[in-house]
């Protein structure tokens, strides 16, 4: 009775079921899913959509006890979320070893921001070590969760109410073969989250994609803005007027949402708000030397842009810091009692400015 | 690799050295190397490398560390100013969204 019967499943069950659920022996409570290491192209090009998030999704997989390998009761078992992203790399770093991977429900959140919220928490994962029925899956009271789950799971408090020893795993899941050949103990190294280039360019479409959502609004605004006339809107005013401005707008996306993540460590201070308004300044001057000086024959729009465009970008940097794996709240609620208020006035400014260029255009004042 | 650090001076993370027992759990936790275990005794090295991740406060059997522990998102933090409520990222399935990557 037990695990062992899994030897005696048909081997196509067992090389099949990928995702199905397989029931061993007569207890009903002793099911789990077979999961190959292998990614296929499903997988990866979930992945893709999933980094580009580009429309609602849910990207989950069912809570509960799955199987890598040929795991025995010997087995180490490991822990992650319900978000497939999070399941797929973990059983992809499993690969040649046979395990059990408990997933938790963490509303398909990754690990680390559930844990954050506590989805990925002490009474989770005690819920799912009993519902799994782990004490009869395996002999050795030891559970690994990835490092980063720590900040929702007390490890004393689950050991006290299930007897499992949680082992706190390396920050990284690619640390985890040689985690456990260095007999379940961490280098310094592998307990420190990276955050190299690579790590932040895959971050970038999350950060461009909410951005661009809101530059439909921005340009209307624009349009309008540059099109209004006491006789109404002109349409060739319209575009003629507003086109450098949605040039600039499509920068400072592109500067605050792309650049500035790409080259944070490189770009001189601290803060992100200055970072992304310091790229914005730079962006926007070399931009300007592109589009006539003389295009609108007066100052004023000149003026609003290069008072509106370095701050839109820092704000977009900004929003970069819920991505990052070093910011602290803290610091980010610094930035924004400064930034806010001055983000405000900035944008307050240039669109009075503006609106005089449009009065003394219309030759009211 | 270039270790980025973030604003100097604004952490909250507190340590009371006299109640540590020197067990290295926040050493184990910690994804920023805050905590160094020397001689049985446990150092911070950096504060300004926190990120109020809160994993090593969680994990002290001994009050030793006390951290105001929440997401460095802005979005969520101006969500939080907006809605008057705690800082809240709309990561997750529901939103679309995935804030923390
Ligand atoms: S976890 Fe607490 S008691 Fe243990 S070393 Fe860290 S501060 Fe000291
Ligand atoms: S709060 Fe997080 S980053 Fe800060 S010292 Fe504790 S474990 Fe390290």
């Amino acid at each position: 009775m037990g695990i062992e019967k899994l030897s005696f499943l048909p081997p196509t069950a067992v090389k099949k079921a990928a995702g199905q659920p397989v029931a061993l022996g007569d207890s009903p409570r002793r099911v789990f899913s077979k999961v190959e290491p292998d990614w296929t192209w499903k997988d990866y090009w979930g992945e893709i959509k999933c980094r580009v998030s580009s429309f609602r999704m849910r990207y989950t997989v069912n809570p509960g006890l799955y199987a890598v390998g040929e795991p025995d009761e010997a087995s180490d078992v490991f822990v992650t979320a319900n978000y497939k992203l999070s399941f797929d790399i973990l059983r992809r770093e499993l690969r040649g070893l046979n395990a059990w991977i408990i997933v938790l429900d963490t509303k398909g959140i990754n690990v680390w921001c559930a844990a954050g919220k506590g989805t990925f928490g002490t009474n989770e994962l005690i819920n799912r070590i009993k519902e799994t029925n782990l004490h009869n899956v395996v002999t050795r009271r030891r559970i690994i969760i990835p490092q980063l789950g720590a900040v929702g799971v007390n490890a004393r408090i689950v050991q006290q109410r299930t007897g499992f020893r949680v082992y706190f795993g390396p920050a990284h899941a690619k640390d985890i073969s040689a985690y456990i050949r260095a007999g379940y103990i961490k280098t310094p190294e592998m307990r420190l989250v990276r955050f190299n280039m690579l790590d932040r360019l895959v971050l970038t479409p999350m950060e461009i994609n909410p951005a661009m959502k809101k530059f439909p609004l921005f340009g209307l605004i624009v349009l309008i803005l540059f099109g209004i006339q006491p006789s109404g809107i002109l349409f060739k005013d319209a575009w003629e007027g507003g086109l450098p401005f949605l040039i600039l707008g499509l920068m400072s996306v592109f500067i605050g949402a792309f650049i500035t993540p790409l080259l944070l460590p490189f770009i001189p201070f601290r803060s992100f708000a200055v970072k992304g308004w310091l790229t914005g300044v730079i962006a926007v001057f070399a931009l300007m030397k592109g589009i006539e000086l003389s295009y609108y024959k007066s100052l004023l729009p000149l003026a609003a842009a290069y008072i509106f465009f370095p701050f839109a970008s820092s704000y977009i940097a900004l929003q970069f810091t819920g991505s990052t794996t070093f910011t602290s709240m803290s610091g980010v609620k610094k930035e924004l009692k400064i930034g806010v208020p001055v983000y405000l006035t900035a944008t307050a400014l240039s669109l009075l400015i503006l609106i005089i260029y449009k009065l003394s255009q219309w030759g009211i004042i | 690799m270039v270790y980025m650090k973030y604003i100097a001076d604004v952490v909250t993370l507190e340590f009371f050295q006299e109640k540590c027992t020197g067990c290295g759990k926040c050493v184990e936790v910690c994804p920023h190397g805050v905590f160094l275990l020397q001689d049985k005794k446990v150092f911070i090295t950096d504060r300004d490398r926190c990120m109020e991740c809160g994993a090593c406060a969680n994990n002290c059997e001994f009050g030793a560390i006390n951290v105001n522990s929440g997401v460095g998102c802005a979005a969520a933090i101006i969500n939080g100013m907006i809605t008057g409520g705690p800082p809240s990222c709309d990561c997750g399935v529901e939103s679309g969204s995935n804030c923390c990557g």
